[in-house]
């Protein structure tokens, strides 16, 4: 159901010509992967999708957006690349599904990705950590030296930006 | 949006409680989903909010850039220093054990240390890019969106 609505989103970004419209269905978007998310129950990264991708992107989408155009300006490609283009995307979609066939079901206690190291962080987050939630535990702690780099690229995007856009100089509307 | 009196007023009402929600995630990423990553989006959010229905402005002058140029960097700072306090301390970078006594009492402070550093850089700098955007619009008029 919820992926029902998520194609459909999808399928309206593609088509709408109207970026004001665009950019609430992009929210909407990311609204819809929260939820889906949630249900398979990732509390934590349902909350950051909900709150960066469907809050402060949307946000600064709109801003952008209205620095530069409202509309999008029509192709002027011909039926033959549009059409090619559509090929390629196809293809690739296709061969996704091809190798999802091959990837464990969900939840699968015996797949790769939980066989490796989360038996450990499970087992001795409440004796070494003493948390109830397992995955601050591994953010902040198990995994502190990938997150501080998180927090370096956080920091610098945001200097990239204000170089950018000047925010480092303050300046009126009036200007 | 000077005139729009019921987006000004919910904007005033809903200020203080998203600021409210922002510390509540921000200290309860221990025991519940959320952490300094969410806790600074929403406190962001807040000041974006402000900005979108009153002015940038008069954000400005309670909230000078120059102190979210200091946050952004003091959050980044913080981290590391923590990280650089465990290796004072006789452990690892980042190996909190040594931050106490107890090593759960130290993964306890060395945990919201580290959050705090992430949702006061993750704050700033979404408030400075957003204050970035805005600082270049042009006065939009009702009906051009």
């Amino acid at each position: 159901m919820l992926f029902a609505f998520l194609i459909a989103t999808a399928l309206g970004i593609a088509y709408l010509r109207h970026l004001f419209a665009v950019v609430m269905l992009a929210g909407m978007f990311s609204l819809l992967s929260a939820l889906l998310l949630l249900s398979m129950d990732a509390a934590d990264v349902a909350f950051t999708e909900a709150a960066v991708g469907a809050g402060i992107s949307t946000i600064l989408m709109l801003g952008a957006m209205a620095l530069t155009e409202r509309q999008e300006k029509p192709s002027k490609r011909s039926i033959l690349k549009r059409l090619s283009a559509l090929a390629v995307a196809s293809t690739l979609g296709a061969l996704l599904i091809y190798a999802m066939l091959d990837a464990p079901p969900f939840g699968d206690p015996l797949a790769p990705a939980q066989v490796h190291v989360a038996p450990y962080y499970i087992g001795q987050t409440a004796r070494e950590i003493d948390i109830p939630n397992l995955v601050t535990a591994i953010l902040a702690s198990y995994r502190g030296f990938d997150t501080l780099g998180e927090v370096v690229v956080i920091f610098t995007a945001g200097i990239g930006v204000a170089l950018l856009l000047g925010g480092f100089v303050a300046r009126d509307r009036s200007e | 949006m000077q005139h729009h009196l019921v987006l000004r007023i919910v904007a005033k009402l809903l200020f203080a409680p998203i600021l409210l929600f922002a510390l509540y995630v921000q200290f309860h990423g221990d025991f519940g989903p959320g952490g300094g990553f969410q806790a600074g989006l929403i406190f962001a959010s807040a000041f974006v909010l402000h900005g979108l229905i009153f002015d940038v402005s008069s954000a400005r002058r309670f909230l000078p850039d120059k102190l979210l140029q200091a946050g952004a960097a003091l959050g980044v700072l913080l981290y590391a220093g923590t990280g650089l306090a465990s290796v004072l301390l006789g452990g690892n970078f980042l190996d909190y054990d040594y931050l106490a006594e107890k090593p759960t009492s130290g993964q306890h402070i060395g945990i919201i240390l580290v959050e705090a550093g992430v949702g006061i850089t993750v704050a700033c700098v979404m408030v400075m890019v957003f204050r970035a955007f805005a600082d270049h619009l042009p006065r939009i008029r009702e009906e051009d969106w």
